[in-house]
């Protein structure tokens, strides 16, 4: 009888080994040893003889506990408050300076909270990871099957679960160095993280204060996004698509049949992308100075007269024209090469019919090759278009954002959002109004990007291998 | 009759063609021909009242490696150089597994892990840097000699976020050689370090050039981290400030020279990798 019900049970457990464990699958059948694991993490493993295994988890669960009593706890009841003790000034007699002693400071207790936070998700996703080990480890064993040892599953690191050991040190640091500062950062859209009204050290949430003031159009601050905020979609738009299109006629035109050396002009095109972009940038800087090569050249062309300079980076006009026009410099190259191959893809029968329809070459591009174009390169234009929103380097390095028409303000006219978070933060120290620039700025671009993104061809037809 | 103005008119188009790339063409080499004369230059100063120099001389190139009083150019190139071999390594490492995985491995994390790339791309790029020197400070790297380690660790953290180009490489590797290799008893680590990596060297190069030219060319992210300490600043933080206005007067040639120093080894990278960036481009874009 009891033999009888015990291959049954070998059985049951057969089968449920075809389906992957699941953490309430453990938690709802179980064994005694399985659900224990779950307030003691490796009981499972170390019962059915994974006794290294379990030790680890074991290790893990003391550790965490270890650490949430000494600094855990600590951490995440301060990340309410935020600190309340004000730094105390000391004289030094030795060294002739105040030093600052005790106190909280708000920036470090806000970090250790969101940190503790984030280990203790990673803990949680542990926790279930020894669940389901333990779950599967019972499973093998009623069934009678082999358990597998230590150095087994070292083994299958190496083999069928190669991506845990490959993606376990990309994941650690892009948590530590990427999200973990993306966290931080939104959190402090929340505080009063300033140096207005003195909130450097200590500082307190605030709420939703911050994004109020932004969108308040009376005071400056709601004026000047809004300004920024329309110039940086002016600024996406024609840095796309004027890239877009001059590359596109530039790469169509070397193509073309009757086109004598086709590698020397490239090369010439491409040689101006392999100088690193800051230094062509810096370059074209102080070129396009009032006292710079260009204004030069035309004063000794008789262009414009001496003394005279055009105001390349002091209208504020003239600026965004620049920046625009610099950018073709700096982008066409990388459109002519990415398009090229495109290009090359359109079928040629399609050109041939239209020749012999009695069609133009300008009549074949806006009929063809456009149409082709703007259907294959949709994604492209959708990554360029985000990446020219966030184009930093090509205003920091180029304009600076000047230049500053309103001394009020703390943008300049050609800053985008990107060149106005890094002022708020860096250089103004207004760390919360910054933080919710840059959250503004993602808002705008996930709602754009991600449903143009995932209804594109090429995300939807990803995965089959 | 009419073939012969067909011709006439294929010729005008030509000559109109040629003449309109000859004239860009040289606004593209322009700039690049200017900052080469410049860095040879003899006369001093940013602003000259003549467009091509008077004398030539070699002083800006022996100045910018024995004047290090006030800007250590030798010293930065070491720094950038031992900051670029190490994080170019580990990013290597980062990408082509991260990509081997999404690309030849099914697992759960698999999509999630895709969406998650996407959107981290859409935050602006520094827009978390002031919060990594806050996190680097707070582990102690923000000092001394552990600044490079920092900006290695920088350079390289986020690199597996990058995966897509060769990720399109790894997928255009028939899936059959794995299973092959899979039904022979090979591991799933032989086969990434012993079929994939070998049958993919063209995108390996690719990757581990890009992640080494990434220290030579970001300034933003080092000028952040390193503030003012000057003994750990990288070449890109020592040419900006050679135009800063106090330096520009006595720096602005060897600015140059430095620039074209740089410019020559990342040019030609630049000249033999372009057709795998064109390559990786067009691969994401064909669908």
């Amino acid at each position: 009888m009891t033999t009888k019900s015990l291959s049954q049970r070998a059985l049951l457990a057969q089968q449920e080994l075809l389906e992957p464990c699941t953490c309430l699958g453990a938690l709802r059948n179980g064994g005694m040893e399985t659900k224990l694991s779950a307030v003691v993490m490796g009981l499972g493993n170390l019962v059915h003889r994974q006794y290294i295994k379990g030790l680890l988890f074991l290790a893990i669960e003391v550790a965490y506990v270890l650490f949430m009593i000494f600094f855990g706890f600590h951490n995440l009841y301060m990340l309410g408050s935020l600190g309340t003790e004000v730094q105390t000034e000391v004289w030094s007699e030795e060294l002739q300076v105040y030093l600052y002693e005790g106190g909280d400071q708000s920036i470090l207790l806000l970090l250790y909270g969101i940190a503790t936070i984030l280990v203790t998700l990673v803990m949680f996703w542990i926790w279930r990871g020894t669940l389901k080990s333990a779950y599967r480890v019972e499973l093998l064993h009623t069934a009678g099957k082999k358990v597998n040892t230590f150095v087994d599953d070292l083994k299958g690191l190496l083999d069928e679960n190669l991506y845990r050991l490959l993606m376990a040190p990309p994941m650690f640091f892009i948590t530590a160095l990427t999200i973990l500062p993306l966290i931080f950062m939104i959190c402090m859209a929340f505080t009063n993280y300033s140096k207005i009204d003195n909130h450097l050290v200590l500082f307190d949430w605030v709420g939703l204060e911050n994004f109020a003031s932004l969108f308040d159009n009376s005071s400056i601050l709601g004026s000047t996004f809004w300004s920024v905020l329309v110039w940086t979609l002016i600024w996406a738009f024609f840095a796309t698509f004027t890239n877009y299109f001059f590359g596109m006629i530039l790469a169509i035109v070397i193509n073309r049949k009757d086109t004598k050396i086709k590698g020397f002009w490239r090369f010439c095109f491409v040689i101006s992308c392999a100088v690193p972009m800051f230094v062509s940038l810096l370059i074209m800087r102080t070129m396009l100075q009032p006292e710079g090569a260009v204004n030069v050249l035309l004063r000794n062309l008789g262009l414009i007269e001496q003394g005279a300079s055009l105001p390349f980076f002091t209208d504020p006009l003239w600026a965004k024209v620049t920046v625009i026009v610099i950018n073709i410099w700096v982008g066409v190259p990388y459109t002519l090469l990415q398009l090229t191959g495109v290009l090359q893809n359109i079928p040629g029968e399609l050109y041939e019919a239209a020749m012999v329809d009695g069609a133009n070459p300008v009549q074949s591009f806006f009929y063809i090759t456009l149409p082709y174009m703007l259907y294959v390169t949709t994604p492209y234009l959708i990554s360029t278009f985000t990446g020219n929103v966030n184009n930093f380097n090509v205003i920091y390095l180029l304009s600076g954002g000047d230049p500053v028409t309103n001394l009020a303000s703390t943008a300049g006219s050609t800053d985008l959002l990107v060149t106005w978070l890094y002022k708020l933060t860096i250089d103004r120290q207004y760390y919360n109004v910054g933080a919710v620039v840059g959250i503004l700025t993602f808002i705008i671009l996930a709602i754009g990007s991600l449903i143009t993104y995932r209804n594109s061809k090429s995300y939807k037809e990803e995965g089959g291998f | 009759m009419t073939l012969r103005s067909a011709k006439a008119a294929r010729l005008r188009n030509n000559i109109i063609v040629h003449t309109v790339l000859a004239i860009l063409a040289f606004i593209w080499v322009f700039p690049v021909l200017w900052v080469i004369m410049t860095s040879f230059r003899a006369e001093k100063g940013s602003y000259v009242s003549t467009f091509f120099p008077q004398s030539f001389t070699l002083d800006n190139y022996i100045k910018l490696f024995t004047d290090t009083t006030i800007l250590n150019f030798p010293k930065m190139f070491m720094n950038t150089l031992i900051i670029a071999i190490f994080s170019c390594l580990l990013s290597a490492f980062y990408v082509l597994s991260a990509a081997y995985c999404l690309s030849r491995m099914k697992f759960r994390m698999r999509k999630p892990y895709m969406n998650m790339a996407m959107v981290l791309g859409l935050f602006p790029g520094f827009m978390s840097m002031v919060a990594v020197y806050f996190i680097l400070k707070a582990v102690g790297l923000s000092e001394g000699s552990l600044i490079r380690v920092a900006l290695i660790l920088c350079y390289s953290g986020g690199a597996a976020l990058g995966f897509q180009i060769s990720k399109g490489f790894f997928d255009t590797i028939p899936y059959s050689i794995d299973e092959a290799a899979l039904i022979d008893g090979c591991t799933r680590w032989q086969i990434f370090t012993r079929i994939t990596l070998p049958l993919s060297k063209p995108i390996v190069i690719y990757t581990v050039l890009t992640a080494f030219i990434g220290p030579w060319v970001d300034f933003i992210f080092a000028k952040v981290i390193c503030r003012a300490n000057a003994d750990q600043y990288t070449v890109a933080i020592g040419l900006w400030r050679m135009l800063e206005k106090e330096y520009i007067d006595n720096w602005y040639t060897s600015f140059a020279a430095g620039a074209v120093l740089i410019s020559i080894p990342i040019a030609i990278l630049f000249l033999k990798l372009q057709k795998y960036y064109v390559d990786g481009m067009t691969g994401a874009v064909k669908g």
